[in-house]
C-alpha cells in the first residue's frame, strides 16, 4: 500500500505527503532519497499520529462520550467518579478488562476464536489509511482510495464471522448469521453511493476527492445537486447499518441474542470487539465527512483557497512550511470536527430509536435504499451532463445558481426542523420549571 | 437427528434453542425452548418452575396475617396489589368487610392505583428496552423511583411494601403523604405524553409490535388471559368495572373510566359493553397501548380518591387512623370449612385468593390464582410462525412476573 505512494504522485497535483516532504527536506536530498522518504514519512504519520490518537485517545473518548450522551438523554449523570465528570473511566474499564481471566470456551475452536478479533480490528485500521486528514496529512492517498474502502470495509465481517462461528455457541451463531446477511446486503447500497460521488468527483482517490469540493459550501458534494442529500442519507443509513449501529443493531441484539456475536468473549477480547466498533464508527463518519461533506475543507471560500493553496504545486506559488503545517491543523480539526458530529448523530439514534427487525432490515435494504441509491445515481449524473452554466449565463449567480438554490432548499429544511426541533424541547423545559415538583398549586376538582 | 423440511432446493434444518432461564429478556427465570427454521419460530415452549417456593403450602403452615409478606413476593412488582388483595379476601373469610372503615377503603383503592401506575411503568419501560430502545425505560423509572419513595415514606419499603393487613394497615397512613401524591400525578400527566411520543407512536415501534403475536378474543378467553392481554384482544372485562370492589363503584358512577381505542378499527360506542381502555387487534401494539393508556385513566382515579380523602369527615378520619389489626389480632380465627374467593384486577390481570377456615389462625387452604401463570400459557399458541426478534417482543406484550407465574 505504502509503496503505492511514489508512483502515485502525479507531476500536476501530487500527493500531500511528496509536498509536505519537499518543504521538510532540502531539494538535493530529495531528488535523492523521495521513494524512502515519503513511506517513512506516511508511516510517520501512521504511528505518530493516528495509532496514538484513533487507536487510543479515540476510542476512549467517544466511548466517554457515547455514555454521557446516553446518561444526558435519559436523566442520568453517567460515570462521574473517576477524573473529572468521569472522563477516565473508560480507561478504569480498560484496566479492568485487561485484568479479567482470557476465557476460551471448551467448545471453541482455538485458533479461529483467538484470531477472530484481531482481523475485525486489522480490517477497521486499515481503512483508517487512506482517509485524508488534512491538505498535505493522508497516509496513503490511493488512487483506488474509495474502492480500497470498501473493499477493506468487508475484511470486518470475514474477523467477526470467523470469531461467531468459532465459539460454538447457538447466540453466537445466530448473530453472525444475521451479521452476515445485514452487512452483505447493505454493501451495496453504500457501494452505489460511493460510485455516484465518484462520478461526481471524476476519480477514487480520497484526497482528489476532497479537492473537488473546494469553495464555498455548497460545492461540498452533498448539496452538490438535489439529490445528492438524499444519496447522504442512503450513505448515513448503510454505514449505521455497517456498522451495527442501532437501529441495526441485531447481530448484538442484547434483548434478543444476549450479547450476539461476541457472547462468548471476555475480557481483552471482547474489548477489541468493542475497540473496533468504535474505530469503525469514527471511519465511516470520516468517510462521509470526505466523500460528502468536504473533507478538511471549511466551506468559507477565501479560507478553502487558502488551504488548497497550501499545497504548493496547486496554486502554483512555492509556500512555507508554516503556512503547510498551519494549513494541517486547520484541515485535521475541521475533518475531525465534522466526523465528531457525525459520531454524536450515531450516537443521537442509538439512544432514540428501538430496533428494527432482521426482515424489516432486509425490507429496507433491498426495496427501498438499493433502487433508491441506483435512481439517485443515474439522476445525478444525468444532472452534471445538463450544462448549467450556458442555461443560467444570463442569471444572478451565472454558473453557481443551480448549486445556490439547492443549498438553500435543503439548508432552510434543515433550518425549519431544527426551529421545531427546539421548539419540542422548550415548552417540557418551561413546564417543569413552572411546576417544581412537590409543590402543588391546583386544587383537583371531581 | 432433527427433522429435515424441504423448502424448493433449499433445505433447511430446525434448531432447537433454549432461551433461558438466564437470558436478558426472558423477565426473570422463565425458560423458553424454541423450535427455530433459521430465524422463524416454529414452536415455543414456556417452561416454568424455577422460582417456585412453596407459597401456597407455606401460606397454610403460617397465621393468616404472616401470609401477607408472602404475597408480596409473588407479584413483586405490583407487591401493594397483592396485599390488598389476600387482605380483602381473608376480611371476607373473617367477615370482616363491615369493620373497615371508609378511610381506610379509600386509601387501598388510592395504593392500588398507583401500584398500577408503578407497574404499568416498568411494563412499558421494559417493553421499550426489548423492542432494543433503552431510553424510555430510563425515563420510565425515573417516574417510578419517584412512586417508590412515596411506598417508602408510607411504608417503609420499596418493594415488598407488606403495608395493608387483613383489616387494616402495618402503619398508621401519613396524611401529609396526599400532597406529596398530587404532586406527583400532575406531574406525571406531561410524562405520559412523553411516552407516547418516544415510543408509543414511534414508527420503528409501531412497526415492530403491530399485527404480531395476534391473540383473537375467543383464545384469549379459552386460555383464561385476564387483565391487559384480554382487552388488548378488544374482549370489555375489568373487575373493577364488573364486580366493583373498593370504592370502583363510586369511581364508575363519577365517570372517572375513560373510554379510548387504540388500533385501526373503532369498535361501535353504542355497544355497552365496551367502556374502558381497549386494543382491537390483539397484538403487542395494543396490548402495551393498554397498559400506556391505564397509565392515564389509572392517573385520574388516584386525583379522584384523593378528592375523597379530603372530602371525608373529621370522624371518619379518626375512624380511619386507628388500624383494627392491633384490637383483632387474636381474632384471626376463620371458622372451620367456611370458604371464601376473591378477585381483583391487577395490573397483570385477575388475581384472586381462594382461602378456607380451619378454626384456627392459620388457613386450612390458600390458594392464589395468578395471572401472569395464565397469561404465559398462550405463549406456545400466538408465537407460532413469528421470528426470533418478535419471540421477546410477544414475551415482554405478555408482561409476565415469574414470581407470580410460579409462586
Amino acid at each position: 500500500m505504502i509503496s503505492l505512494l511514489a508512483e502515485d504522485a502525479r507531476p500536476d497535483r501530487g500527493t500531500g505527503i511528496l509536498e509536505l516532504v519537499q518543504l521538510l527536506v532540502k531539494p538535493e536530498t530529495y531528488d535523492k532519497w523521495a521513494p524512502v522518504l515519503v513511506p517513512a514519512a506516511s508511516l510517520a504519520i501512521i504511528l505518530l499520529f493516528l495509532l496514538p490518537v484513533v487507536a487510543t485517545v479515540f476510542p476512549m473518548f467517544a466511548i466517554w462520550l457515547e455514555r454521557k450522551v446516553s446518561a444526558h438523554m435519559q436523566s442520568r449523570l453517567g460515570p462521574m467518579e473517576v477524573g473529572y465528570h468521569g472522563w477516565l473511566q473508560t480507561i478504569a474499564d480498560g484496566v479492568k478488562l485487561l485484568a479479567k481471566e482470557d476465557i476460551i470456551p471448551g467448545g471453541a475452536d482455538k485458533a479461529l476464536f483467538v484470531i477472530g478479533p484481531v482481523i475485525t480490528l486489522a480490517g477497521v485500521f486499515v481503512m483508517l489509511a487512506v482517509l485524508p486528514l488534512g491538505p498535505h496529512l493522508i497516509p496513503a492517498d490511493l488512487n483506488v482510495g474509495l474502492f480500497f474502502l470498501a473493499a477493506v470495509g468487508s475484511i470486518e465481517v470475514l474477523g467477526i464471522l470467523m470469531s461467531g462461528w468459532a465459539s460454538n455457541n447457538k447466540w453466537s451463531l445466530f448473530g453472525t448469521i444475521r451479521l452476515a446477511t445485514q452487512l452483505v446486503s447493505y454493501e451495496v447500497p453504500l457501494g452505489v453511493s460511493f460510485v455516484t460521488v465518484t462520478a461526481l468527483a471524476g476519480s477514487l482517490s480520497m484526497q482528489e476527492i476532497v479537492r473537488e469540493q473546494h469553495g464555498w459550501i455548497w460545492n461540498w458534494f452533498v448539496f452538490r445537486n438535489p439529490l445528492m442529500p438524499l444519496v447522504f442519507i442512503i450513505f448515513y443509513i448503510a454505514s449505521l447499518a455497517e456498522n451495527k449501529r442501532a437501529p441495526f443493531d441485531l447481530p448484538e441484539a442484547e434483548s434478543e441474542l444476549v450479547a450476539g456475536f461476541h457472547t462468548e468473549y471476555s475480557g481483552m477480547r471482547f474489548s477489541i470487539f468493542f475497540l473496533a466498533e468504535y474505530v469503525a464508527m469514527y471511519v465511516v463518519s470520516a468517510i462521509g465527512a470526505c466523500i460528502f461533506l468536504g473533507g478538511w475543507h471549511t466551506g468559507i471560500g477565501p479560507l478553502d483557497h487558502f488551504l488548497q493553496g497550501s499545497r504548493g504545486g496547486w496554486g502554483g506559488e512555492a509556500v512555507s512550511l508554516k503556512v503547510a503545517l498551519l494549513a494541517n491543523v486547520i484541515g485535521v480539526s475541521v475533518v475531525f470536527a465534522k466526523a465528531w458530529f457525525l459520531i454524536f448523530v450515531q450516537m443521537w439514534l442509538r439512544w432514540t430509536l428501538p430496533r428494527i427487525r432482521l426482515d424489516q432490515v432486509m425490507d429496507l435494504c433491498l426495496k427501498f435504499l438499493l433502487p433508491a441509491s441506483v435512481v439517485f445515481f443515474v439522476a445525478s449524473v444525468a444532472w452534471e451532463v445538463v450544462p448549467w452554466e450556458q442555461l443560467c449565463r444570463s442569471l444572478p449567480l451565472a454558473e453557481r445558481l443551480p448549486r445556490a438554490i439547492v443549498f438553500a432548499f435543503y439548508s432552510s429544511l434543515v433550518g425549519l426542523w431544527f426551529k421545531w426541533f427546539w421548539s419540542t424541547f422548550q415548552v417540557p423545559l418551561q413546564r417543569s420549571v413552572q411546576e417544581k415538583p412537590w409543590v402543588t398549586s391546583g386544587a383537583f376538582t371531581t | 437427528m432433527a427433522p429435515t423440511e424441504i423448502h424448493g432446493d433449499v433445505r433447511t434444518e430446525e434448531f432447537l434453542l433454549n432461551m433461558g432461564p438466564q437470558h436478558p429478556s426472558t423477565h426473570g427465570v422463565l425458560r423458553v425452548v424454541v423450535r427455530t427454521d433459521g430465524e422463524l419460530v416454529l414452536e415455543a415452549i414456556p417452561h416454568v418452575g424455577y422460582l417456585h417456593r412453596c407459597f401456597e403450602k407455606c401460606s397454610e403452615n403460617s397465621t393468616m396475617k404472616a401470609v401477607v409478606p408472602y404475597t408480596d413476593r409473588m407479584d413483586y412488582l405490583a407487591a401493594m396489589c397483592n396485599n390488598i388483595t389476600y387482605s380483602l379476601a381473608a376480611e371476607k373469610l373473617l367477615g370482616w368487610e363491615k369493620l373497615i372503615p371508609r378511610k381506610t377503603t379509600i386509601v387501598r383503592t388510592l395504593l392500588f392505583e398507583l401500584q398500577r401506575i408503578a407497574s404499568h411503568l416498568m411494563s412499558v419501560g421494559t417493553y421499550g428496552l426489548d423492542v432494543g430502545a433503552i431510553t424510555p425505560f430510563l425515563h420510565c423509572f425515573r417516574e417510578r423511583e419517584r412512586l417508590l419513595e412515596i411506598f417508602e415514606e408510607i411504608s417503609g419499603q420499596r418493594l415488598n411494601y407488606s403495608y395493608v393487613y387483613p383489616g387494616g394497615f402495618q402503619y398508621p397512613w401519613p396524611d401529609a403523604i396526599n400532597k406529596k401524591i398530587k404532586a406527583f400525578l400532575v406531574y406525571f400527566e406531561d410524562r405520559i405524553k412523553e411516552y407516547n411520543e418516544l415510543l408509543s407512536y414511534n414508527g420503528i415501534f409501531v412497526e415492530r409490535t403491530s399485527g404480531i403475536g395476534v391473540l383473537p378474543p375467543d383464545m384469549a378467553a379459552d386460555y383464561g388471559c385476564t387483565g391487559p392481554m384480554l382487552r388488548g384482544s378488544g374482549v370489555a372485562r375489568d373487575l373493577r368495572w364488573d364486580q366493583p370492589y373498593l370504592v370502583y363503584d363510586e369511581l364508575k358512577k363519577e365517570g372517572v373510566f375513560q373510554v379510548r381505542y387504540y388500533g385501526d378499527r373503532m369498535p361501535n360506542p353504542a355497544d355497552q359493553m365496551v367502556k374502558w381502555e381497549l386494543g382491537v387487534k390483539g397484538d403487542c401494539w395494543s396490548r402495551y397501548m393498554v397498559r400506556a393508556g391505564e397509565l392515564e385513566q389509572s392517573r385520574r382515579m388516584c386525583l379522584a380518591c384523593l378528592a375523597k380523602l379530603e372530602k371525608l369527615t373529621d370522624a371518619d378520619k379518626e375512624a380511619g387512623a386507628v388500624s383494627v389489626i392491633k384490637e383483632a389480632d387474636k381474632q384471626y380465627l376463620a371458622p372451620k370449612g367456611q370458604e371464601a374467593y376473591f378477585k381483583c384486577e391487577n395490573p397483570r390481570g385477575e388475581l384472586a385468593y381462594y382461602l378456607v377456615g380451619d378454626g384456627k389462625a392459620n388457613a386450612y387452604r390458600v390458594k392464589a390464582r395468578a395471572p401472569s401463570f395464565n397469561n404465559l400459557q398462550v405463549l406456545t399458541e400466538i408465537s407460532r410462525g413469528a421470528m426470533v426478534a418478535d419471540l421477546v417482543a410477544i414475551i415482554g406484550s405478555i408482561d409476565i412476573v415469574l414470581g407470580e407465574v410460579d409462586r
